[in-house]
Order: structure tokens, then sequence, then C-alpha cells
């Protein structure tokens, strides 16, 4: 394989990468090793700390964590897409009106940080459905923001024609917004679209702080209980790995589905169909 | 306003603490990635999955959940820096993933019509990486490092709930001592912050001007 970076290896530099591929091995082995002796010297590989990841009504707890932590990232995924959808067409009204606000909404909610939104809101108190809903309405305003800037670029992205064209047709301004940018900037859209998901997913872990229910919260429960907090963390983040491939996984096989063949390949593999779009931002 | 004017003194410590944990994971940050970004763009396949193993494992896996590692799973094996540098580590090694892919999606933009130019007018390899690749891959890496930058300082936040006592730890404090004030406390502490991302974006708008690639 070639890049800008390096030729085809001839045999002299495929040896050289062969010795430095081996090399790698060892250290990565070594590492690993050295991480699992570290955990048997330190006791951490004994099976009572492990033991609760293999009883039923902890696997349980953890579960309903789970299930707290995808109906809290759904709900403000779900509900930041209209946002967003609104916001980026407001950023791109004709009238100052519209615009300022929309503009000093985003940049505002995506400056602050999610989890200070977050304490925020749970400190006005007096809502209904619990502490999920702070944590929903948090992630909600801070990733519609972070939407509306993907929609903007989406819908800049698209060729100037398009819009020039529907004019020329006798569309009216709402209309061309409607039927000829929107639906071809989703597609554009997409890849950005399915990595802020895994953002949100990965910020529900948050609720943590003002003790919404979620997976991390579960987990807070069982290393209160059993003092394995190593165990308990590798579990998490195992179990967020396997969830984040395969909500990219599913974001793969949209975009195969539905985004076209608007993909420009650079060096590399880096999609650069939006010129300053989502890759520039995210 | 009392609370903000009161406890002025209170805030400035507390965006005093979120700056030095910025610069701490930060610098821990971009050494660690920009080594694995060399990896992740090396000849050698081996290194190339090394270091996206650790762009997978560390991209998706919460901050929060790699600081409750670090804070309370290390001390279990007798790794203890203190809370602080605890953080510092968690948040320096999940940012690095970060710069890993900023760095790599930047080296990327450079069209490969540039290399093959410098090779065609009998360049050799270092000069090819020195005078046409180099330059133009640390102007493009600018912009997606800034944002990496700029969600790290958010990130920072994450401490808070960890003895260390950076400006969100401040915000808690405050709502609950001044509850009548809560809208102008969140507002203040949040001006704090956003005056700390625009520096960053600031600063990467200016390098980007005086050394555009223009194409």
């Amino acid at each position: 394989m070639s890049s800008v970076l390096f030729d085809v290896p001839g045999p002299r530099a495929a040896r050289r990468h062969r010795i430095i591929g081996i090399a790698t091995v060892i250290a990565v082995i070594a590492i690993i090793g050295a991480v699992i002796w570290k955990f048997q010297a330190e006791g951490q590989l004994t099976y009572a700390k492990w033991e609760p990841f293999f009883t039923p009504s902890l696997i349980q707890l953890l579960l309903k964590g789970l299930a707290w932590t995808i109906l809290a990232g759904a709900l403000a995924i779900v509900f930041a897409v209209p946002l967003g959808m609104v916001l980026g067409v407001a950023k791109l009204s004709d009238h100052r009106i519209i615009r300022w606000p929309a503009w000093l909404f985003v940049e505002f909610f995506r400056a602050v940080p999610l989890l200070m939104l977050i304490i925020f809101i749970w400190s006005m108190q007096g809502f209904p459905l619990d502490t999920i809903f702070p944590l929903v309405l948090g992630l909600l305003l801070y990733n519609g923001s972070v939407l509306a800037e993907v929609v903007r670029a989406g819908i800049n992205a698209v060729p100037v024609g398009q819009a020039e064209a529907a004019y020329a047709l006798g569309l009216r301004k709402h209309q061309v917004m409607r039927i000829i940018l929107l639906p071809q900037a989703i597609k554009i859209m997409l890849p950005s679209f399915i990595s802020q998901c895994i953002v949100a997913l990965k910020d529900t872990s948050l609720g943590f702080y003002i003790l919404a229910p979620g997976l991390t919260f579960a987990g807070r429960e069982i290393y209160k209980t059993f003092q394995n907090y190593l165990q308990t963390a590798i579990v998490l983040a195992v179990v967020y790995i396997i969830l984040n491939l395969l909500l990219g996984l599913l974001g793969e096989w949209l975009q195969r589905r539905f985004g076209g063949e608007s993909k420009i390949q650079m060096v590399g593999d880096v999609v650069r169909a939006q010129p300053e779009g989502a890759t520039a931002r995210a | 306003m009392d609370a903000l004017t009161d406890n002025f003194d209170l805030i400035l410590k507390g965006f005093l603490e979120t700056l030095k944990l910025l610069l701490s994971s930060g610098v821990l940050a971009l050494v660690l990635g920009t080594l694995i970004g060399v990896f992740r763009l090396s000849p050698v396949p081996i290194l190339r999955g090394t270091a996206i193993a650790y762009v997978t494992i560390f991209r998706n896996t919460p901050l929060l959940v790699l600081i409750l590692l670090a804070i309370y799973g290390l001390p279990q094996l007798g790794i203890d820096f203190g809370f602080f540098w605890n953080i510092t580590l968690a948040m320096g090694v999940y940012t690095a993933s970060f710069v890993t892919e900023a760095i790599r999606s930047g080296v990327n933009g450079i069209p490969l019509g540039q290399a093959e130019a410098a090779r065609s007018i009998g360049m050799p390899f270092g000069m090819t990486m020195t005078q046409v690749l180099l330059p133009q891959a640390f102007r493009l890496v600018v912009p997606p490092l800034a944002s990496v930058f700029i969600a790290l300082t958010k990130n920072t936040s994450l401490a808070a709930g960890f003895g260390v006592a950076e400006a969100t730890f401040r915000l808690k404090g405050l709502l609950n001592d001044y509850a009548t004030e809560r809208i102008a406390i969140f507002v203040g502490i949040a001006v704090g912050y956003i005056i700390i991302v625009e520096l960053i974006s600031l600063g990467a708008h200016l390098f980007e001007r005086k050394y555009a690639v223009t194409r």
C-alpha cells in the first residue's frame, strides 16, 4: 500500500518493517503481561472480585442500568434531531431576528460543559420523572446545538446549483429548503450524526453525578458493595465499547444504504465531501 | 449578583485549577497522541493495528469510566499519584485517542499529488517530508486539534466529583449556598468556560490565517 508518507517498501524496508512489527508484538505482549502480573500480585484476579459479574441479580442490576442509559441516550437524540434541524435552518435565515437568537443559543450550549449544564438543571429541582429528566434535558440542549452546526454545514455543502435550479422552477424559499436542500443535506450529515449518537451515549454516563439511573450508576452500587473498583470499571468500559462499536456498525450500514455515492476519496480514507463540514469540526 | 462578586476569588481559584488540569492533561494527550498518531500512519501494519486498537478502546469508553478507573481502581494496584494526577492520567489517555485521530485526519488531508509532484522533480524522501509534506500537515492538523482541546476544556469539568476543586466544583457549591441566584451563578461560570474556549479557537484561527495553505 502506498500513501503520501511512504513508498511501497523494497526488500530491505520490508525486512525492517517485519522487525519493527515483531518488536511491537513483543512490546504489547510484555505490557499486557505486566498488567496481568500486577493484577495477580495485588490480588485483583481473585474470583471474589469478579464474582458480582457472574451473579444473576447483579447482572440484572447492570442490565437495568443499561436500559436506562439507552433510554436516556435515545430520548436525547430523538428530541435533539428536530431541535438541531430548527436551529440549523434558523441560523441560515435571511432575517436577523431569527438568525441571531439561534446563533446565540447554539454558541452558548456548545461552549458550556455538559456536566455543568446538567448540574444546573438538576439544581432547579421540582422536575417530573425524577433525576433522568435533567440528564435528558442537558443532553438534548447540548446535542441539539451540535447538530445545528452539522445541519448548517450539511445544507451549505449542497451544491449551490441545486437551490438555484429550484428557485428557477418557481419554488418558494421554504419549499427549496424542505424539498431540495434538507433531503440532500441529511445524506451528507449522516456520518457526523452517527458519531454524535455515540457521543450522546457516552455522555449519558454523566447522570452519575446527579445519581440518575444508568449503567455507570449501577456500577457504583456494585463497587460500593464489593470494593472491586478496578473490575467494575473494566466491565463498564467493555460494555460501553461494545455498545459504541455496534452503533458504529449501524452507522456504516446506514451510510451504505442511504448515504449515496457522495464520498470523495482523498489520501487515506477521510471523507471530505463537505468543505467546512463535519470532518473539520468533529 | 452577590453570589458572583462575593465569591469572585473562589471562582477564579476554581478556573486556575481548571487551567492546570487542562494544561497537564493537554500536554500528556499531545505527547501520547502524537506518538500513537505516528504509529497510526506508519508503514508497519502491526504498529497501525496497535494504534487502531488504542483509539478504539479509549475513544469508545466514557471519560467518566476512565476517571473512576484511575481514581478508585489504580490505587488498588498501588498506583496512586493523588487525585489531581490520576485524573490527569485518565484525561490525557482519553484525549490522546482524539489527538491521534485529529493528526491522522489532518495528514490525510494532503492530496497525494503533492507527494507525487515532489518526487517527480527529484526530491529524495527526507526533502519531500520536510519541504512539502510536514509544513502542510502541521497547518491542516491545527483546526481538528483545536476542536480536541476545546472538548478537553469542557471535559475537565468531570473532575468536579473527585476532589479537584475546579470551576464546576465551585459551581456546585455556589448553587447550594445561593439558591436564589442560580441563573446568575450558572451564566457567570459559563462565561468563564466560554472565554477559555474562545481563546483556544482564536489562537487556532490566528495560526491558520498566518500559515494558511493556499491551493
